[in-house]
């Protein structure tokens, strides 16, 4: 049976790991190459790398970086932030990346998502969504989730599928940072509406969180960085009570 | 020991090469015909649509060449895919490999299938040492069925192949250079055939 997939966020800050709180807060959490290398052993499904200072600061990804993952760890990643173009997705596809994020250039040239999906495949075309809820209305945001967009959440997903998206990752801004579970009811609402996978984003505190986005929120995998980072659970730990709960997932 | 993976523009060969070096050898990217026949191993990997990458292969005169090779061939996801009789996406021939036919996944499941799903039902010397029902991860939306070449399965909707056989060629729906150690084990028998 397909698996639930655990994935630990990296967000890589001038060739840094860090975290914040609501994404502000800034802490350093160490070498990204080591930390992906600690996740792999520790039975990671998967790795994503953010650059979560590109978009503000125009600045493209880290290469050399993605290649020194590649060449250390033997699980699937995805690398974002700063992607805006076809030419950022070869470079990082060349250079080992599994799968690219994009997010804010997606919204601002949907285009894109079929230019990419057409050249690389669908599998590799992840697109992120930050959404927060605005007077009941989950509304998507930009630029870490600090600017308002006037596009729905449930209508920007069902049109990124259709535009050729492999796969959805949805940040809670509402939820990121707080440790208070993630936003469940709209990730159910997400996976029934298309038909791609959903990566849950956003609220990770405890084991049972993920449990919940497993079984109330239907995601297909669930993303986390503070609470793997700083140790505060264990990816082992977490996988074995995640069986025991019944749900799937690959020890 | 010459390794060739044949380089006719798929993506992520990187990850490939990365993988044969922490196993301690050495490949080569080559679409020359010469170079290809002359190598002890030849991995044939892929990644994108069907119907364009065989358009590709053509062009290099890669599709003549492959069915005819006489040392092992491994061919990993749309690879794989590509040695059977055709592939629904884009209504593509194939190399004829492999007598099966490629088909499309139902909405009834969310496609593509993306993730770490077990194999089971190994049938060849691709598996030496490795346990039933270990997890290899697959992202795909077609699958080959299960045929009197299937020697591993996996079940997504239902049990198709996650690996098939024909004489010196192989082929894996999965990905072993992402498959975490067991993955590469499975890279490193074939090395070792």
């Amino acid at each position: 049976m397909l698996t639930k997939r655990i994935i630990p966020c990296l967000d890589i800050k001038n060739g840094r790991t860090v975290k914040g709180v609501n994404f502000v807060d800034l802490r350093d959490a160490g070498d990204p190459v080591e930390l992906a290398k600690i996740y792999s052993d520790e039975g990671a499904d998967e790795l994503v790398f953010l650059d979560i200072s590109a978009t503000e600061e125009r600045r493209r990804t880290l290469v050399d970086l993605v290649r020194k993952v590649a060449s250390t760890i033997n699980i699937p990643f995805t690398v974002g932030g700063g992607i805006s173009a076809v030419s950022d997705v070869e470079v990082l596809l060349q250079n080992g990346a599994d799968k690219v994020s994009i997010n804010s250039s997606a919204v601002k040239n949907p285009q894109l998502i079929n230019d990419l999906a057409q050249k690389f495949g669908s599998q590799c075309i992840v697109v992120a969504i930050d959404a927060k809820q605005i007077d009941g209305e989950w509304i998507v945001h930009l630029v870490g989730g600090k600017v308002p967009t006037e596009i729905r959440l449930f209508d920007w997903a069902q049109e990124v599928e259709q535009r050729g998206a492999g796969e959805i990752l949805f940040t809670s801004m509402d939820h990121d940072g707080t440790k208070n579970g993630f936003a469940n009811e709209a990730l159910a609402k997400l996976s029934e509406l298309v038909n791609i996978p959903i990566i849950a984003s956003g609220g990770a505190g405890n084991i049972q969180h993920f449990v919940d986005t497993f079984v109330d929120g239907k995601a297909d995998a669930a993303l986390a960085a503070s609470v793997f980072h700083f140790k505060e659970i264990e990816i082992k730990t977490l996988k074995k009570e995640l069986k025991n709960n019944n749900i799937e997932v690959r020890i | 020991m010459k390794i060739v993976i044949i380089n006719y523009g798929a993506g992520n060969i990187q990850s490939i090469m990365f993988a044969i070096e922490r196993l301690g050898y050495k490949a080569v990217l080559s679409n020359n015909p010469d170079e290809i026949k002359a190598a002890d191993k030849v991995i044939f990997p892929g990644v994108g649509e069907a119907s364009y990458a065989m358009k590709m292969l053509q062009e290099s005169g890669l599709d003549v060449l492959i069915p005819t090779l006489k040392q092992p061939v491994f061919g990993i996801c749309l690879g794989m895919q590509l040695m059977c009789n055709h592939s629904e996406e884009g209504d593509t021939k194939g190399l004829g490999i492999f007598d099966v036919d490629v088909v499309k996944f139902t909405s009834k499941v969310k496609v593509p299938q993306m993730g770490w799903n077990n194999i089971y039902n190994l049938k060849s010397d691709l598996f030496k040492g490795i346990a039933e029902n270990e997890y290899m991860y697959l992202v795909h939306s077609f699958y080959a069925p299960i045929c009197a070449e299937t020697i591993a399965t996996t079940n997504y909707e239902l049990e198709y192949s996650s690996a098939l056989e024909n004489y010196n060629f192989y082929g894996t729906q999965f990905h072993p250079e992402k498959s975490g150690d067991i993955g590469e084990q499975i890279l490193g028998n074939f090395l070792k055939l």
